[in-house]
């Protein structure tokens, strides 16, 4: 597999697990309106996966499928970022889940737009808009929770104690990146949007290092595997079963 | 139409519009924009070919699939068959394209048209929002999110109606 495919994957990836782990707030949300708003962005983030499986599916040929490749590959082959895999813990922590990676993500896809290759810039535009959308509705919690109750305000703290240890990876460039995205800046940019919106949250900086990493070339965390079993069961136990 | 044998590239228009969108039955998918165009070709059999190309609202819109399958089925039904349908995703779908016409009838079925233009929107949802029952904008956003991708959801603090309203995107 070529850096361009794995590359195209490792963005499919990304987008399919946190589209797995937030459809789990299906009926469990803390207030029905909050439910919807999780499954309408896990929605996009399964429109975005399949976007890029498709593409890397006419890239790699063969029998390579958009199905195949989410349904049918071992840990070890995903690319995700280890902070999507995560469990969602409580609302806090997955709020703040939702905003690192948008966050991120927005500005990843505002570069992506400019790339020479068609149908990543089209995919890109497309994930722009939901993405920026996913962006200020997180944000907009983050500042709820952090500047809110002191219960909510705890349960940030806590939930960034949980998280931020894989923000950096977050930030880094793939060894099997195209060229298309100045990851020094995304790293940049999206420390001082979160320096940002922390400050006006009343959320202090943490003093922790941010040092889990891996994910990116298939070194996961255990929760992967528990995600991956639960994501692709029926595909091995029926295998080619169709919707 | 059907039995002139001849079908021309209006005929095919023509009959594309009575397509309707799924959730959103008062509109067709030219309405939302979501049908970009019918061009025809001439294939290498020397066959005439309609292309019809169509994008998606939302990434993950599961009408999509729905949208192409109503397409073929429109075409079938008058004996259509020399057509392929192409999805792409560049430009990347807006509400600017919904003309006032189509708000209206978006408005007279309840749901709240786009206000404003896709490149103005503020923090989430900051515009202000008319009932599309009584008219009044005194109304409140509930959820950022609603029924569909593309709606969010409000409530009227004047008339008490809950109501969707089309996201400007």
């Amino acid at each position: 597999m070529n850096t361009f495919s794995q590359y195209i994957i490792h963005l499919a990836d990304d987008a399919i697990i946190m589209s797995q782990r937030l459809s789990e707030w299906t009926g469990h949300g803390p207030v029905l309106e909050q439910d919807i708003a999780m499954t309408n962005i896990a929605l996009d983030y399964l429109g975005q996966a399949r976007n890029f499986y498709q593409y890397a599916a006419i890239l790699l040929g063969g029998d390579a499928t958009e199905d195949s490749l989410a349904m049918l590959r071992m840990e070890h082959e995903f690319k995700n970022h280890l902070l999507v895999e995560l469990p969602n813990g409580d609302w806090a922590q997955t709020i703040l889940k939702v905003y690192f990676f948008s966050a991120y993500q927005k500005l990843l896809m505002q570069q992506l737009v400019q790339c020479n290759d068609e149908q990543v810039s089209g995919i890109a535009e497309k994930s722009l808009k939901e993405v920026s959308y996913h962006f200020r509705w997180s944000m907009e919690w983050v500042l709820r929770l952090g500047d809110g109750t002191a219960e909510s305000h705890q349960r940030m703290v806590y939930a960034l104690g949980d998280t931020w240890m894989f923000t950096s990876e977050l930030l880094e460039q793939p060894k099997y990146h195209q060229g298309w995205v100045d990851y020094a800046s995304i790293k940049k940019a999206w420390m001082e949007e979160v320096a940002k919106a922390f400050s006006e949250a009343s959320i202090e900086w943490p003093h922790g290092p941010s040092f889990q990493t891996g994910g990116l070339d298939g070194k996961h965390t255990e929760h992967l595997g528990y995600t991956l079993a639960e994501m692709q069961y029926m595909q091995r136990t029926y295998p080619n079963s169709e919707w | 139409m059907v039995n002139s044998g001849y079908i021309s590239l209006e005929d095919v228009r023509a009959i594309l519009q009575s397509v309707v969108d799924p959730e959103i039955p008062v509109l067709t998918i030219a309405d939302l924009g979501i049908l970009r165009s019918v061009n025809e070709r001439v294939d290498e059999n020397g066959d005439l070919q309609f292309e019809i190309i169509i994008t998606p609202t939302y990434s993950g819109c599961p009408a999509t699939d729905l949208i192409t399958t109503q397409i073929r089925m429109a075409l079938f039904e008058n004996n259509i068959r020399n057509f392929s349908i192409k999805t792409v995703l560049s430009p990347a779908w807006t509400t600017d394209w919904m003309n006032d016409e189509a708000k209206e009838k978006l408005r007279l079925y309840g749901i709240a048209p786009p206000v404003g233009k896709s490149t103005d929107v503020g923090l989430l949802e900051a515009t202000e929002v008319a009932c599309p029952r009584c008219g009044s904008k005194n109304t409140k956003l509930v959820s950022a999110f609603s029924s569909t991708a593309c709606k969010a959801f409000y409530h009227c603090l004047d008339c008490l109606e809950p109501f969707d309203h089309f996201k400007c995107h």
